[in-house]
């Protein structure tokens, strides 16, 4: 019965007509004013963590020197950058941008719906997640200033103002990241109801696009991982504030607690984010290689099995906290098991390319250097898992090295792969491709001459967290020095190009080619609707005949096969 | 499931889709169900913690600690549970004839309310007896989860009595009925793990 019904008739019962700009772009519903809110956020975010970047790489390349746009970099003040870039890039760019800005502006329109399950709901959730961000951003400003306990904020370093000089700031840090979990799992909620209870009919299971698969097992994971840490952070704000003493070992608590308590989580965190970069690198390959993705089922077993895996692996980040020798052996076994389903999806992703026709767009270029460039954090990060070779390697910049290789291609080469392939979806207009490339190449090259010679650093035993290495005559040599110096520089050469994007961004918005519904002639549903799709997407809702990678099927005119075509 | 009620659940129109298909599970449900995993994998962080620091422990519990009320806290349980029975017997007549199903609901909300209500007052003693957040770490830990319950209790009786009221006026889906009994089968369910934990 319902099938006849359409969004356009029953939208006639809400006075959609004119909405005020508050109604329309501040408290909307519309999960795709709530994605675009989150993606704003997060690349407003992700320009104070990449300022942040630069301020303490200048110190460190440049010992005392007064940093141009930020001044002298004081030791508190190394701490409180170095903390909350890292903080900052994982929960308000990676987390905003891959999960809750492509979640919340892809999964209705792919699955065929007119909105979220529980709109109200997402806009609660942008809302707490935009308070936050102000949250943060004014515990910088407070007396003692930002909190410079580490991202991993350990006790009793976090726990005790004595050691951290930063009374307040450290419970805001706790109190922002709190609210930014409660938002992310408001979030969660509504993207795994709606892909399953508001898909159109005839999509079955594996007729889902990668990407929605993967946000939801990323919120799943997220969800079933974060309780026991929030359940820490309200143990470390009573200590901060109250006077407990969970994670103080002379009144009878124990700091390596918390140590569980975080990593548990903070294990699994790396695929959350991890999930929706590969879902969108899958349907980016397959679009730009005309072939239908290699292995889908496999590609979504393999999910599966990361996905429970990663709550067994979380000690490895505690070889050399004191845990029991014999548990660091179980650690690595599973940890080096869970690199074989990581490493197999990205073969995977190499098979779909293989005998493809394939088009080097931007999006293209982005997805291929994601596959390329965490390819080698992954393969560093064997080195890691094993305890015994992690002895040497713990918290050196070696470890640094490894995880910005898999973050770096997660958070940023992820979102510029994402943005610059559904950007004529989201705004209407293409972006231009001559400057899409020139951002590509200033992105990508930099990228690794920055961290290719941390890695060197950090074998020749560079600690992390430091905030002057002349202080260390054994890593003062001088080609120690040049290669700070050469990643600093690298550095500032990705932070001017990506100027180039923000030019891009703005002149595609205003100048850009119109873009249609479908210029990729892709297969998903969100192709089918206008660019920039209205308010409750369709006029009439889709209904799906296939899966979403039917592309270059023998004996079809066109080589390609929307999923919402009959025949 | 019927169309208006789909509607009904979030005051909403433009919720079509959902409405195209036949979910096994209402949204509403499987929301609550969401929630409820996130809520208990926070109580497993803390029982877990509570675990670890008790089992480290020289001597369990600390010295000059008084002795938390095992007996009373038994029958407060007790309540707990037959609140729950309550409820589900509110279910099972809802189904049948919706009027019938107020009389369990406000004795599941009243008995749910006694329970907490007498966790205060044992509180309330607790405290007088020099038993505090700060006096010892098992201290910490009791408040911390048991006050934790406590929120988790009060919030669902709240949700508890949104669904009184529409049953009271008549707009109570069966939907929701069911998401705000997850809820407090939730509550009522984590209870006793926690004594099990925390009293013993
Ligand atoms: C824009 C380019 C980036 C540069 C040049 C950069 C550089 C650095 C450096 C040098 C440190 C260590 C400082 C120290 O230990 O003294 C650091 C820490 C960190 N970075 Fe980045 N980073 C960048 C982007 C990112 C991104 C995109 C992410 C994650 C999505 C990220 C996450 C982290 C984390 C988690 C830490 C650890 C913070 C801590 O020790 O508490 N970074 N970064
Ligand atoms: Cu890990």
């Amino acid at each position: 019965m319902a099938e006849t019904l359409t969004a356009a008739s029953s939208h006639g019962e809400h006075a959609h007509g004119e909405m005020s700009f508050w109604s329309k772009y501040v408290f909307s519903t519309d999960h795709k004013v709530v994605g675009l809110q989150y993606m704003f956020t997060g690349i407003f975010m992700g320009l104070i963590g990449g300022f942040m970047a630069y301020a303490f790489r200048m110190q460190l390349a440049f010992p005392g020197v007064e940093v141009p746009g930020y001044g002298l970099v004081s030791p508190v003040d190394y701490n409180a950058l170095v903390t909350n870039h890292g903080t900052i890039m994982i929960f308000w760019v990676a987390m905003p941008v891959l999960v809750a800005a492509f979640g919340n502006y892809l999964i209705p329109l792919m699955v065929g719906a007119d909105d979220m399950v529980f709109p109200r709901l997402n806009r609660l959730s942008y809302q707490v997640f935009l308070l936050s961000a102000i949250v943060l951003i004014c515990s910088f400003f407070v007396e003692g200033g930002g909190f410079g306990g580490a991202w991993t904020a350990y006790p009793p370093l976090s726990a005790q103002s004595q050691y951290n000089l930063t009374p307040l700031g450290s419970s805001l840090w706790l109190v922002a990241v709190g609210l930014e979990f409660v938002a992310f799992l408001i979030g969660g909620i509504n993207f795994i109801t709606t892909a399953m209870n508001s898909r159109a009919p005839g999509m079955k299971a594996y007729d889902i696009p990668m990407i929605v698969w993967m946000i939801v097992v990323a919120s799943i994971m997220f969800m079933a991982s974060v309780g026991p840490l929030l359940a820490g952070a309200v143990m470390l704000f009573m200590d901060q504030n109250i006077g407990t003493a969970f994670f103080d070992p002379d009144r009878g608590g124990d700091p390596i607690l918390w140590q569980h308590l975080f990593w548990f989580f903070g294990h699994p965190e790396v695929y959350v984010v991890l999930l929706p970069a590969t879902g969108l690198v899958a349907d980016i390959i397959t679009v730009f290689s005309r072939k239908k993705l290699f292995a889908y089922r496999t590609v979504l077993y393999t999910v599966f099995a990361t996905g429970v895996l990663s709550f067994t692996v979380w000690a490895h980040h505690q070889f050399v906290a004191g845990i029991d020798p014999r548990m660091a052996h179980v650690f690595t076994v599973t940890t080096l098991l869970i690199s074989i389903p990581i490493a197999e999806m990205m073969f995977v992703y190499i098979a779909t390319l293989y005998g493809g026709s394939i088009t080097l767009t931007t999006p293209m270029l982005w997805a291929l250097a994601f596959i390329a460039e965490f390819l080698i954090g992954g393969v560093t990060g064997v080195f890691l898992g094993a305890s015994g070779a992690d002895i040497y390697f713990h918290d050196t910049y070696f470890v640094l090295a490894h995880f910005h290789y898999t973050f770096f291609p997660i958070a940023i080469i992820g979102f510029y792969a994402g943005i610059s392939f559904w950007f004529p979806k989201m705004f209407g207009k293409m972006m231009n491709e001559t400057l899409g490339k020139i951002h590509f190449w200033g992105t990508v090259i930099p990228f690794n001459l920055i961290f290719i010679p941390l890695f060197v650093l950090g074998a020749s035993g560079q600690h992390r967290r430091i905030y002057d290495f002349s202080h260390f005559p054994n890593l003062s040599a001088p080609w120690q020095q040049d290669l700070r110096i050469l990643a600093t520089s690298a550095l500032l050469v990705m932070l001017a190009f990506q100027s180039v994007f923000l030019v891009n961004f703005v002149w595609s918005l205003w100048k850009g080619r119109k873009a249609g519904k479908n210029p990729w002639k892709s297969n998903t549903l969100e192709w089918t609707a206008e660019s920039p799709p209205p308010h409750g997407n369709w006029s009439e809702l889709p209904t799906v005949y296939r899966g979403p990678y039917e592309y270059g099927v023998p004996g079809r005119d066109s080589d390609y096969w929307p999923q919402n075509e009959p025949n | 499931m019927p169309i208006s009620v789909t509607n009904q659940d979030y005051g909403r129109i433009h919720l079509v889709a959902d409405s195209r298909r036949q979910p096994l599970l209402a949204s509403s449900v499987m929301g609550m169900l969401l929630f409820v995993l996130i809520e208990a994998m926070l109580f497993a962080g803390m029982i877990s913690a509570y675990s670890i620091i008790r089992s480290g422990a020289m001597i369990w519990p600390p010295p000059d600690q008084p002795r938390l009320p095992i007996e009373e806290t038994a029958i407060n349980t007790a309540a707990l549970m037959l609140s729950g029975l309550l409820l589900f017997v509110a279910h099972r007549r809802f189904r049948r004839d919706r009027a019938r199903a107020r009389t369990p609901l406000l004795l599941s909300m009243l008995l749910g309310a006694v329970f907490v209500v007498f966790q205060g007052v044992e509180w309330v003693a607790l405290i007088r007896e020099g038993f505090t957040l700060t006096s010892s770490s098992q201290g910490s830990f009791f408040y911390l989860i048991v006050g934790m319950h406590a929120l988790h209790a009060v919030a669902a009786l709240g949700v508890l009595a949104y669904v009184a009221l529409r049953l009271q006026r008549g707009w109570l889906a069966s939907s929701q009925l069911a998401a705000a009994e997850v809820f407090w089968y939730f509550v009522v369910g984590m209870w006793p793990i926690i004594y099990l934990v925390v009293y013993l």
